[in-house]
């Protein structure tokens, strides 16, 4: 199945799907060193966002976040691609410096995709492939 | 390198466009790419060119390592002016401040990493008292400390929206900025109306800009005020407070800034706000400064006539609790002979830095204060808890007279 979206950051990549209804702040919900989500609070706790398709509704909190993204990136603890149903200017931003796909405006529904599914995100094209959900 | 898809409604010159699909390289091209996903966030229809930058993301304290990695890893040179926030020490003296040896090489190395890029290292959030070149009326400007933000705005008349660190960066690198926000009239509206039924002075702007920035948060309000006009460091100490309890990055004075960008009397707020002495002396008693153990000024940084009053203030005494004095190195090197005079009586005056980003404060149990923005701020940035009084007030708490 493939899903129109609008490109944010460049690029195309593929992995396992990471799916959240929940907004993160990449600054106190991830730690930098393991690519965790470290808040009890939040739907993922307990899981890493390593060379995932993190599909979450956009982001939140401090700007910093940017940076973590970054810093997730060059340890190679980064998703490989994001999906926000919405981008704000923090992930946004921490995407493109660290030259992670991401895109937005995606149907809601993909935030009922169970996770592990195999997703492809082509921002250039302004493309989502879901594979095996035809 | 793929070929970047156009962006939703954005339009882009032939030469941005070339910038966007990485023509002159792969920094520009990630600067670009932050300039329009920005742009299509917020609806920009282009880009506009700046005058000046003022960059966010500074002080060590606040980006850390991984701030540092981003900004050491940049290739590139800025080609508007373009200066700095307030980093988490001073660059010279961090030592008698009691920053440790780990935080000041970091900070060092942040700082190292501007200046690579061609940023001027100034850094401060009063860059209109050092420098008439950034910025004049009609302006558009990418800054990012929100009370300068809220100076250049208001004060001013110039145009910019609140820039996080890298959109500043990307901005001071392509020159440019997405048209969105405050560069747009229709967002530079009066929102909310405040009548002050008081005579005003000093610290009493500090005190307004709180209560008024609870209650308006993002809106833009329109005072009238009676009497006595205020001065530019009083409009400084009300659009800083206002800016840090609400998140108010325009105002206007009536008869005093600049005015709306429509005839008089066309524009309506849904809104009307009364603050009288009442409620500005309420605020002193609930922040009171007893307990203090140190009193700090300067935030924001203190202009060249600030420096003069302490000065006179402090004259033939000495100080018998720690009080810090905040500038920008270029206000201090202006005045080295207020500098001189402060620092008999005991005071210290920093440069480069402030109470609220310098993990120095973390040393104290309560700090006084003469800002409105320093009273938000402290308790949760600085970890000290915050009283509010006038600037003699201050003083004489410092001298150990209350």
């Amino acid at each position: 199945m493939e899903i129109k979206c609008h490109k944010v950051a460049s690029g195309r990549a593929s992995g396992p799907a990471l799916v959240t209804k929940d907004a993160i702040s990449f600054l106190g919900n991830v730690d930098p060193e393991t690519g965790m989500v470290v808040d009890p609070a939040h739907e993922l706790f307990g899981q890493c966002i390593a060379g995932k398709v993190l599909v979450f509704p956009g982001g939140k909190g401090s700007t910093v976040g940017s940076y973590v993204i970054y810093q997730l990136k060059k340890r190679d603890l980064a998703p490989v691609a994001m999906i926000n149903i919405r981008s704000e200017p923090i992930v946004a931003v921490g995407a493109i410096i660290s030259g992670i796909p991401l895109v937005d405006r995606v149907a809601e529904k993909v935030l009922r995709l169970k996770s592990g599914t195999l997703i492809e995100v082509d921002a250039d094209r302004g493309l989502v492939r879901i594979f095996g959900a035809d | 390198m793929p070929k970047n898809q156009k962006p939703l409604a954005m339009y882009l010159s032939r030469e941005e466009e070339g910038i966007y699909q990485g023509e002159k390289g792969e920094t520009l091209r990630r600067m670009m790419e932050i300039l329009v996903a920005l742009g299509d966030i917020y609806g920009a229809e282009k880009l506009v060119p700046v005058r000046s930058v003022q960059i966010a993301g500074v002080s060590y304290k606040n980006i850390g390592e991984a701030g540092l990695e981003w900004i050491s890893d940049l290739q590139g040179r800025v080609v508007v002016p373009s200066i700095l926030n307030p980093a988490g020490m001073d660059l010279c003296r961090w030592k008698e401040m009691g920053i440790s040896e780990d935080f000041a090489r970091k900070q060092q190395e942040t700082i190292e990493a501007y200046r690579r890029l061609g940023v001027t290292i100034d850094c401060t959030c009063t860059p209109y008292q050092i420098y008439d070149s950034l910025a004049s009326q009609g302006d558009h400007l990418a800054w990012s400390e929100s009370s300068a933000v809220s100076y250049a705005n208001s004060v001013i008349g110039a145009r910019t929206n609140r820039e996080g660190g890298p959109s500043a960066l990307a901005a001071a690198l392509v020159g440019k900025t997405a048209l969105y926000g405050y560069h747009l009239d229709e967002n530079r509206l009066p929102t909310s109306l405040v009548e002050v039924e008081a005579e005003l002075r000093g610290s009493d702007y500090g005190a307004l800009g709180f209560l008024v920035g609870r209650i308006v948060k993002d809106g833009v309000p329109f005072f009238r005020m009676p009497g006595r006009q205020p001065a530019p460091d009083e409009l400084k100490a009300l659009g800083a407070a206002m800016a840090a309890s609400g998140s108010v990055a325009l105002y206007y004075v009536e008869n005093v800034t600049p005015v709306p960008p429509v005839p008089p009397g066309s524009w309506q707020t849904e809104e009307k706000i009364c603050i009288g002495r009442k409620e500005i002396d309420e605020v002193y008693s609930k922040y009171s400064g007893s307990g203090a153990d140190v009193v700090a000024l300067g935030c924001p940084h203190c202009s060249g006539q600030e420096l003069e009053a302490i000065a006179r203030l402090l004259a033939g005494q000495k100080v018998q609790k720690e009080l810090w004095v905040c500038t920008a190195r270029k206000i201090a090197e202006e005045h080295a002979d207020l500098v001189a005079a402060i620092e008999m009586s005991g005071a210290r005056v920093f440069c480069d830095t402030c109470m609220v980003v310098s993990p120095a404060t973390e040393s104290f149990d309560k700090m006084m204060v003469n800002s409105g923005k320093a009273l938000v701020y402290l308790p949760g940035l600085g970890g000290v808890a915050a009283g509010l009084g006038s600037l003699e007030e201050c003083i004489d708490v410092a001298l150990g007279r209350r």
